[in-house]
């Protein structure tokens, strides 16, 4: 691709940008949330037409106009959010819009054996082309679509945070199979935010900032901290700010809980100001924890106090206003209601705070959203703003700020910086810092184990719905966490 | 700030759309521009826009209720029934609308508790509800109510130039405005219309939210019931079918999202007066009923497609 513009409006999201990946490569595309990158996979992909430049396969100028150029020209693309039909078989994924079929009438037999075939060829035989897609875990269901864009004859395949949703061990399955697409001769284009990864995984990184290229390097000659440093342009010295809370009295004690089938026998306690992390891999129980101890799941055995009085929680509304708040993952379907404005969202949680007999005051709504917008320094042109309309990183504040209006008790997180931005995580971290400063306990569920590490006192380790262990996070490692985690498990 | 002005612009839409067809039936028709023709179309429209009120709180949580025009007809036939039995106009009148409202909380309930999707809760209580207003009245009109308390609901004037029905359609309409608003129960509808999901995890009891919302639906119903049944001296158990289909009409036209969580109560009254001055314009120039129809489908179409093309812009 050279000299790539594009405008919406009077906003240029991408300015003269060029970029290129030779067949054989595995090559990364970084930038910053709004460094235009999903804007330059759109126009590869053939869902945006950019006003300027040209884009070039082996040597010759193309045209994409719509996704069917793209497919033809044998370029494919994995969302981060999967395409396939849960409700339909593997197979009629595979083949949707192209299905074989004789006079109209499909041929099944052969969709099966062709379906097994291209599975095999991604080394995942063992799924059954006959299975309903939905049923299958999302690593799997990954793999049905990296078959499928094999079997379109995929000579470039784009990755948009192929491992955001994945276990460990379905990560190192994933990148087997993308050096195994390399050494065929596949253009890989891998979008991450996860920088290890990177390094680990791809031969060369070019990067977006604002709109513009900045660089491109071969991975071998460059470093975590340049990486980082090309995205945000400016250096960042510490991944983590630093922290100096001595932790006060037991805050939260929470004793054999279990809930209807997915955890049992949890057991943990949280003192004031204290950041207990909670990790193991997706799926052992991580976020129901938290779940139950907001009342979204039901109890069914144990004890759960606050400050000494024992606390009952049925419902959402009984954990508030007992001062539990809870940020959620996946913020677009459980913490933001995105057709309304950044003010409406941030006073949701306590809105009655504003309100006499009912009736909001706009006044005092407004003026303590102002507050809050500022002490976490959300980036709004105005609170009237859709908040949809905001960055990632910017949207998750909204999401903690729904929670700080009254300071919390105890704060509940979970993957509190899940597709956030480097600079952006850094905020939330001192956002998190300065709610212990306060005195408020927190519990952070988090899959980036330097995170966990780096922002918690104590880290609970979960494994198939059980605790694990529960280690001191000055003295344990990354890989003492992983072998608590995995332990034991037949994969 | 050039977004925001965009936005309420497009709200304004169908605010310039009736101001459009009014001037150009002011020019087509000299009677049309009259205190008399306006106030007259107001009352007309008026049972279209108390229905409309409660159905835009509906749709705004993502909902439908298909059921009002039977609960219409229940709660008419229900105070028609009263009366004739005796009771004070007055409380005949309010056990009506209690009576609606109470058959409102029968579907919020199917809705929250059942579990069923609110177009099929609420279309079984359209059928089921219709048979219960034809088993009450026996299947025929209840007719002379020889109450002038009742009589005046529907058909009285506020300073001998106001039709009643036109002072209730305005004081609704302020009330859901206020509501809607500024109210926290106003704001807990949008946000459940929006993303329940996220409303439930902020603490809104999301399902006593959409009780309350249906069983408002339902009280409105039954004050278009007490109007209609007011200005016939009769209560019919077969009136008010196909109402629900208007009232969703004027929702949809005032601009509020059938997805739910986006829209507001001036585009109801809007879309509700739109369709009334279509339907008085279209009599006042002899158009014929048939073509009456094609017409004003063709707006519906034409209006929503305008919509459309607006947002994908």
């Amino acid at each position: 691709m050279r000299g790539i513009s594009k405008a919406y409006g009077p906003v240029r999201v991408l300015e003269q940008v060029d970029f290129s990946v030779t067949g054989g490569e595995i090559h990364a595309l970084m930038g910053e949330n709004g460094a235009g990158k999903s804007t330059l996979l759109k126009i590869l992909s053939g869902s945006s037409v950019p006003d300027s430049g040209e884009i070039l396969i082996d040597g010759a100028a193309v045209s994409i106009r719509s996704s069917g150029d793209a497919a033809s020209l044998g370029i494919a693309i994995i969302h981060q959010e999967l395409n396939l039909i849960p409700q339909m078989s593997v197979a009629d994924n595979l083949f949707l819009g192209r299905e074989p079929s004789r006079l109209g009438v499909l041929s099944r037999a052969r969709m099966r054996r062709e379906t097994a075939a291209w599975l095999e060829k991604v080394g995942a035989s063992h799924i059954d082309p006959e299975q309903q897609a939905g049923t299958l875990s999302i690593g799997r269901q990954q793999l049905v679509e990296i078959a499928t864009a094999l079997s379109k004859d995929a000579k470039v395949l784009i990755m948009d945070e192929p491992t955001a949703s994945l276990t460990e061990h379905e990560i190192e399955a994933l990148f087997s199979i993308v050096k195994d697409l390399r050494a065929r001769g596949v253009a890989v284009v891998y979008v991450s935010h996860r920088l290890e990864e990177i390094l680990k995984l791809c031969d060369r990184i070019s990067v977006l900032r604002d709109g513009r290229f900045v660089a491109e390097r071969p991975i071998a000659q460059t470093s975590f901290d340049e990486i980082v440093k090309m995205m945000v342009g400016r250096e960042l010295r510490e991944r983590f700010p630093r922290r100096a809370v001595q932790p006060g009295a037991v805050r939260l004690k929470v004793e054999n809980l279990a809930d209807e089938g997915k955890i049992r026998d949890i057991g943990f306690e949280v003192r004031a100001g204290e950041v207990l992390g909670i990790a193991g891999l997706i799926g052992a129980g991580r976020s129901e924890i938290l779940r139950t101890l907001f009342g979204v799941s039901r109890r069914t055995a144990g004890q759960v106090s606050l400050d000494g009085k024992p606390l009952s929680v049925r419902r959402p509304g009984d954990a508030i206003s007992a001062g539990i708040g809870f940020v959620t993952e996946d913020r677009k379907r459980l913490g933001l209601v995105q057709e309304l404005s950044v003010r409406e969202n941030t006073s949701l949680v306590h809105l009655e705070q504003y309100a006499r007999a009912g009736v909001v005051r706009p006044r005092a709504e407004r003026t303590a959203v102002e507050r809050l917008i500022e002490e976490l320094r959300i980036r709004t042109r105005d609170p009237e703003l859709q908040v949809r309309a905001l960055s990632g990183g910017n949207q998750q504040k909204v999401v903690f700020a729904k929670w700080l209006a009254k300071p919390p008790r105890v704060l509940l997180l979970d993957e509190p910086t899940r597709g956030v931005d480097v600079g952006g995580k850094f905020e939330i971290y001192q956002i998190i810092n300065s709610l212990t400063a306060g005195g408020t306990s927190i519990v952070m569920v988090s899959s980036e184990l330097p995170e966990v590490l780096q922002m918690s006192d104590r880290i609970l380790v979960m494994r198939e719905g059980r605790a694990a262990g529960i280690f001191d996070a000055r003295d344990t490692s990354q890989e003492q966490i992983m072998r608590a985690a995995t332990e034991g498990l037949r994969i | 700030m050039t977004t925001h002005l965009k936005e309420t612009l497009q709200r304004l839409g169908p605010l310039l759309a009736l101001l459009v067809l009014c001037v150009a039936l002011a020019l087509l028709s000299p009677d049309f521009l009259t205190v008399g023709n306006i106030l007259d179309v107001m009352r007309q429209v008026s049972i279209n826009a108390v229905i409309s009120f409660g159905m835009t709180l509906a749709i705004l949580l993502g909902g439908i209720d298909l059921s009002v025009g039977s609960i219409l007809a229940v709660s008419s036939v229900l105070i028609a029934l009263l009366i004739k039995a005796d009771y004070a106009a007055p409380l005949a009148t309010l056990g009506g609308i209690l009576c609606g409202a109470f058959m409102g909380t029968l579907n919020g309930l199917l809705v929250t508790k059942g579990r069923v999707a609110p177009f099929i809760a609420t279309l079984g209580m359209m059928t089921l509800l219709r048979g219960a207003a034809l088993v009450l009245s026996q299947g025929s009109p209840i007719s002379g109510f020889s109450s002038d308390f009742f009589a005046a609901l529907g058909g009285g004037y506020l300073a001998r130039i106001v039709p009643l029905p036109v002072v209730w359609m305005l004081a609704l309409f302020a009330v859901f405005w206020f509501v809607l608003d500024r109210t926290v129960f106003g704001r807990h509808i949008y946000a459940t219309g929006g993303n329940a999901e996220a409303a439930r995890l902020s603490g809104i009891k999301t399902d006593r939210v959409q009780i309350l919302v249906y069983t408002i639906s339902g009280a409105m119903a039954a004050v278009a019931g007490v109007i209609l049944a007011s200005r016939l001296d009769s209560a019919q158990p077969t009136a008010g079918a196909g109402y629900e289909l208007d009232a969703i009409t004027a929702v949809v036209l005032g601009g509020t999202s059938l997805a739910g969580g986006r829209g507001w109560i001036f585009g109801t009254l809007v879309g509700a007066l739109l369709i009334g001055v279509l339907n008085n314009g279209l009599n006042l120039l002899g158009v014929s009923a048939f073509y009456q129809q094609v017409i004003k489908g063709s707006v519906i179409l034409l209006a929503v497609l305008l919509d459309r093309a607006h947002k994908n812009e």
